[in-house]
């Protein structure tokens, strides 16, 4: 049986205390980046997955979340019936305010992104390199245009850039590379990797992993096309059940 | 003569020719200025530049102007359509038609705020190393790298706001303000379409864009 075989219920099963042996699933991956972030940051989520992690923070910590288009303390969706449309995220969904939030132009939010004042952007990608490089806007599909919005202020500026991605491929390839193969982002800018096998630290020494589900050291290198070290206190990685939405 | 650049849509758009650059407003779906697109279209100079976050959005018709071969270029941060069908825009940026320039947002902002603010270019670290800043100069300051990134000046500015005054002072509604005020510091004819006029002057901490930079404003509720 491979880990991909257990299921949810194998895990809730007699075994739990040996490590969780199930990869994590994309909101469990957002769970776990979440617990990282720290009272009193500034962070901003991208569009896609990463937004998700604001429904996951640790209990009484006080978070701002920056969206690039202005938006300062960016709250929840709003109810159906209390929408504005003029009230929304970058990714265009239509949020509340918290408690001390403010808006302003594009060129301001932007000023704030370059000038270091974000202190954590949590971002989608396709690929991550061991020396921090960043491909995560453009995966050259045919006949579409480029798409690249504010991802490359984020990844250049923020003081620190978190990766939320699964570790392989739908093909099963390699997403942590020794040189990204898809057009980059931005360069030597990733500090940290959380996939649904691990979360990898991006140092000086190239990729540390720092927590890792149920299998062998060799089986998490071989998913991987750049060498990894393991942190001497490497943990099991594990979150609470999260179901997918249909 | 007291100052009033209240007018309606007959005299929007005076003035604005063939070949002109044309900011167009709007971000996250909020600050579309929709009536003076439409505009516009029905005025239908051709050739024109459009500079304008995305290339086409749901809630904006700048693709409108796209389909209705009036555009030969795009300056945009996202070129993407959003349907399986490719878009107006990628049909006629495949066949050739039309000429794309992709920026990334912050440089796209800032370079027409630099046009606005009388800064011919500036270096930014975002995009070193990428190919959207092959051709740029690159220049070390620092540990860092950084490259010089041209401003951007324009004919025309679209803008939505909420409400304006006969002065031309603006207010915008939470997130309608991204990119309009910069795209209205930057043109030399900035037309905004607004949810109400009011009567009496906007109090001056409520002013968001001084009228200094708008030149037209025109009801659209």
């Amino acid at each position: 049986m491979t880990s991909s075989d257990m299921t949810s219920s194998d895990m809730t099963s007699s075994n739990m205390t040996s490590s969780n042996m199930t990869p994590l699933n994309r909101l469990q991956i957002t769970w776990r980046a979440a617990q990282d972030i720290e009272d009193g940051q500034v962070v901003n989520l991208g569009i896609g997955l990463p937004v998700h992690c604001s429904d996951y923070l640790r209990p009484g910590i006080d978070v701002i979340i920056q969206a690039e288009n202005g938006v300062i303390g960016a709250g929840p969706l709003a109810a159906k019936d209390k929408a504005d449309s003029d009230l929304v995220d970058a990714g265009s969904r239509r949020i509340t305010l918290n408690p001390g939030a403010s808006i302003v132009d594009s060129s301001w939010s932007f000023a704030m992104i370059r000038g270091g004042h974000i202190d954590v952007t949590i971002l989608g990608a396709f690929e991550v390199a061991a020396n921090g490089d960043l491909a995560n806007w453009d995966m050259r599909v045919p006949n579409r245009g480029p798409l690249v919005g504010g991802a490359m202020d984020l990844a250049a500026s923020a003081r620190h850039v978190w990766v939320i991605m699964e570790h392989t491929t739908r093909k099963g390839g390699p997403r942590l590379l020794e040189k990204c193969a898809l057009p980059l982002t931005a360069v030597r800018c990733v500090s940290r990797v959380y996939t649904d096998l691990a979360v990898v630290d991006v140092t000086p020494r190239g990729f540390i992993v720092r927590e890792m589900i149920g299998m062998s050291r060799d089986e998490l290198q071989a998913k991987s096309g750049a060498p990894l070290s393991f942190a001497a206190d490497c943990k099991a990685l594990t979150a609470p059940p999260i179901a997918l939405p249909e | 003569m007291p100052i009033d650049k209240r007018v309606d849509f007959t005299a929007a758009l005076d003035g604005v020719a063939d070949g002109a650059t044309v900011f167009i407003s709007g971000f996250g779906g909020a600050g579309f200025p929709n009536a003076l697109i439409r505009a516009l279209r029905e005025r239908g100079p051709k050739n024109l530049t459009l500079v304008v976050n995305s290339a086409t959005h749901r809630y904006s018709l700048t693709h409108e102007l796209i389909a209705n071969d009036q555009v030969r270029k795009v300056i945009c941060t996202a070129a993407r359509g959003h349907d399986k069908e490719p878009s107006p825009f990628e049909t006629r940026w495949m066949a050739g038609k039309i000429e794309l320039e992709c920026v990334p947002q912050g440089t796209f902002t800032e370079r027409i705020r630099a046009g606005g603010a009388g800064i011919p270019a500036f270096y930014t670290p975002a995009g070193f190393g990428t190919e959207l800043t092959k051709d740029r100069e690159v220049r070390r300051f620092g540990n860092r790298d950084y490259v010089l990134e041209p401003a951007i000046t324009g004919d025309l500015a679209l803008v939505r706001a909420d409400t304006a005054d006969r002065y031309g002072n603006l207010t915008f509604r939470y997130a309608q303000m991204n990119f309009g005020p910069v795209m209205a510091t930057a043109a030399k004819l900035s037309v905004a379409e607004v949810r109400a006029f009011t009567d009496e002057p906007i109090a001056h901490d409520k002013v968001q864009l001084p009228g200094l930079y708008v030149d037209r404003v025109v009801s659209a509720p």
